[in-house]
């Protein structure tokens, strides 16, 4: 037993020591040495040795790498598993589940309410900007939930269709003078035809393929927007983007504006609160359909596409104009919340739709749990919420969000709520749910 | 002239396939007759699995002619054809040598499905879906009620609402063949069902089997190692071996060609020792 005990802990302090060397090594140049200005030489570069920061990050290292090796990597239980099982099961939570919706949905309506007996009309718009922003990613992650998690295609790119239709509600509002109201299907209708056209050579890809082109496609998107000049203005964005109106009725101050018809005292708070509904509805809309698709026909197939591709072609599925119906409607909805996110911000460029909005939207889902609609709206309020919360830490809020997402992975690495719902029982009750090791994750 | 040459339900003509320099099937040619249970047999390696690839459409043959004949008249050549529309058009239906269900759907779900084109259709193309017309509800219980009837025909109803993947091997290869029966085929390709099976349910497989040619407007080609269950059920037996066909004829003609039981038991002793001879051995 001591022997066994001896031999591990020399080992972990040799596996250790390595470690501290390779550090050495690489630190000794990219911490130990600082070119520097030096005043003292008139302007000339001169280096400035720090060997006590070098000793420190070594032994940082060193420390670091013992503790791994001797409690996580080379322990007969790894502290990872425990602590794993400290957390709660989310079993235990599974008849919250079946609350969960409605709750969520109350809470949603009455939302700006409570806020603003809470703050009173000026500090509430803070939060309901946050809650607005929340939606929107909601929205787009049950957009993507139907291309990433029924479908199980993996989609990097999806913040082109957002930017396709952010930009078409801008240029058509621009060129021609279109309200919200027509554009709003114009924007999606434009974003589900980018859909088709990528996706018809593309879908032919599997797995990291589809991945790469989806990204690729994502940036060239971007990439157009942000030269072509004349059309789209560059990187100097399109502004004065026309607000929506209350069904033709402005939110303005004074004759015919919003608060003059509804007998209310003028307040911008009145807009704000417009447009959260406005963004709930929108959503609410995408998860309708999504919900109602997934007992359909085509929704089952894009489910029994990312379980097996081949026996979908033997029952006779065409596969591609299956997958295709999940990438056009996924990007409508994507192309939906563009134009949302274009009328509230009054203002957009190609800064807007980087890779990373892509990143955090599919985050949102794999975190929530592929496929599931309420672990979306979880994942989007930890996400982004968490990040707004987060604010005070400064540079640091990376860190501890980071953190959280490695903590929740260790937790639940298959997302939050991971457990799959027959679309169809024989019994005609709600089935039980079906555990996530025996659902597929799709190949692409 | 055989029976299964009269009015057969899929003629294979000169099949060849080749992959890079290997023939895996070669100049093959047979008759799966109406209505008749067909057994292709072989060897490991033969090309057995080759041959349904070739005429399901996953693989486009190097040479040859498939042609699938329903019972309504009409022809279809199935080299020429997308694999999907196989199945959806020429109404050849398939299973997989290593199981393919959906595993993370339950039972139902896969024989719905597998009922995917005619319920489309109903739910025209998801729109009258969406708004919960009555046409497409009536539509889909049929479907439920036909998914029953075979959850029924192969004892899988009790755990209906079950993840597939949760199932024991051998109903896992019976759901696949209700699964393929779902999808309405006028020809059923089975890929050793009887693989990994015990007796009884190997016996069981062997009576549904019979059920479904007897009872459905269905004729079955099947591969198949376990011998017994060859001679028990099949009407006509084709033997492949190094992708040719070494016998062609009912289960009894077969069993007793020379060339068959030395493709299975190899070459004669004497036939050895006289080649060990000439080489020094
Ligand atoms: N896609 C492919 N590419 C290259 N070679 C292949 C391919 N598919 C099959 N082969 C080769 O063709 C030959 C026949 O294979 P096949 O799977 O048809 O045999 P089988 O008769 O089904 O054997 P088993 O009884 O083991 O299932 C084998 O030598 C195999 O390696
Ligand atoms: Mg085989």
């Amino acid at each position: 037993m001591s022997v066994k005990s001896d031999n591990f802990f020399m080992d972990s302090v040799k596996d250790a020591a390595a470690g501290g060397l390779i550090a050495l090594a690489l630190f000794a140049v990219l911490i130990g040495m600082k070119a520097e200005v030096a005043s003292g030489l008139g302007g000339q570069l001169g280096i400035v040795y720090r060997w006590g920061a070098v000793a420190v990050a070594v032994a940082i290292v060193f420390g670091g790498r013992l503790l791994l090796n001797l409690f996580v990597w080379k322990a007969d239980t790894p502290v990872t598993q425990t602590a794993g099982s400290l957390l709660p099961n989310l079993q235990s939570f599974a008849p919250l589940g079946k609350y969960a919706m409605p709750i969520f949905l109350v809470l949603a309506v009455v939302l700006p309410f409570l806020l603003m007996s809470a703050y009173g009309a000026r500090g509430s718009r803070q939060y309901l900007d946050l809650a607005i922003l929340v939606t929107t990613y909601v929205m787009l992650g049950w957009g993507l939930n139907i291309v990433v998690g029924l479908a199980g295609l993996l989609d990097l790119g999806y913040v082109a269709f957002y930017a396709v239709g952010a930009y078409s509600y801008a240029l058509l509002a621009e060129y021609f003078g279109f309200s919200f109201w027509i554009c709003l299907p114009l924007a999606g209708i434009l974003a589900a035809f980018w859909g088709i056209i990528l996706g018809f050579p593309v879908l032919r890809l599997r797995g990291d393929y589809l991945a790469i082109v989806t990204l690729a496609f994502g940036e060239i998107i971007r990439v157009v927007l942000l030269n072509w000049y004349e059309f789209t203005g560059g990187p100097d964005g399109i502004s004065g983007i026309p607000r929506p109106s209350f069904f033709g009725i402005e939110f303005t101050r004074g004759e015919g504006g919003f608060a003059d018809t509804f007998g209310l005292e003028f307040s911008s708070i009145h807009r704000i609160i417009f447009l959260y509904y406005l963004i709930l509805l929108m959503a609410l809309i995408t998860n309708f359909v999504t919900m109602r698709l997934r007992k359909l026909p085509v929704g089952r197939a894009w489910e029994a596409l990312r379980e097996d591709e081949i026996a979908c072609r033997s029952l006779g599925i065409n596969t591609t104009n299956t997958k295709l119906t999940a990438f056009a409607l996924g990007a409508m909805f994507g192309g939906f919340a563009g134009s949302f996110f274009a009328t509230r911000q009054g203002f957009i460029s190609p800064e807007s739709f980087t890779f990373i909005e892509s990143a955090v939207i599919l985050a949102i889902v794999v975190l929530g749990g592929l496929g599931s609609q309420i672990g979306v709206v979880i994942a989007a309020i930890v996400m982004i919420g968490g990040f707004e919360f987060f604010r005070g830490l400064e540079e640091y809020r990376m860190l501890v969000f980071g953190l959280l997402m490695v903590i929740i992975m260790v937790w639940k690495p298959r997302g939050l709520i991971s457990t799959r719902n027959p679309s169809i029982t024989l019994s005609g009750k709600k089935g039980k749910g079906i555990s996530s090791d025996l659902v597929q994750e799709g190949h692409g | 002239m055989s029976s299964w040459d009269n009015n057969p339900v899929l003629t294979i003509e000169h099949l060849t396939m080749r992959f890079g320099g290997l023939v895996a099937v070669d100049n093959l040619s047979f008759n799966v007759g109406r209505g008749d249970i067909t057994a292709l047999i072989g060897p490991n390696g033969a090309g057995k699995t080759t041959v349904f690839n070739c005429v399901t459409g996953f693989y486009k043959p190097t040479e040859g002619r498939v042609v699938m004949n329903r019972s309504n008249g009409e022809h279809y050549l199935l080299e020429r054809m997308p694999d999907f529309q196989i199945s959806a058009r020429a109404k050849v239906a398939r299973t997989f040598q290593n199981i393919r269900l959906f595993g993370g759907m339950t039972l139902l779900e896969n024989l719905m499905v597998a009922q995917h084109n005619p319920l489309m259709l109903a739910s025209g193309y998801s729109v009258a879906g969406i708004f919960g017309l009555s046409s497409f509800r009536s539509a889909e219980r049929e479907a439920v009620e036909k998914a029953r009837y075979w959850l029924e025909k192969t004892a899988l109803i009790d755990r209906a609402d079950a993840p597939a993947a949760d199932l024991p091997y051998g109903d896992q290869r019976r759901l696949e063949i209700a699964r393929a029966m779902c999808s309405g085929p006028e020809l059923l390709c089975l890929d050793e069902p009887a693989a990994g099976l015990n007796p009884k349910e190997s016996a069981e497989l062997n009576a549904l089997l019979q059920y479904i040619r007897k009872e459905h407007d269905t004729s079955i080609l099947l591969i198949e190692h376990d011998m017994s269950v060859v001679m028990e059920i099949s009407d006509h037996v084709v033997v492949l071996d190094y992708g040719e066909k070494i016998s062609d004829g009912t289960a009894p003609e077969v069993k007793d060609d020379p060339k068959v039981i030395a493709a299975y038991l190899g070459v004669p002793d004497e036939e050895v020792d006289a080649v060990e001879e000439e080489v020094g051995l």
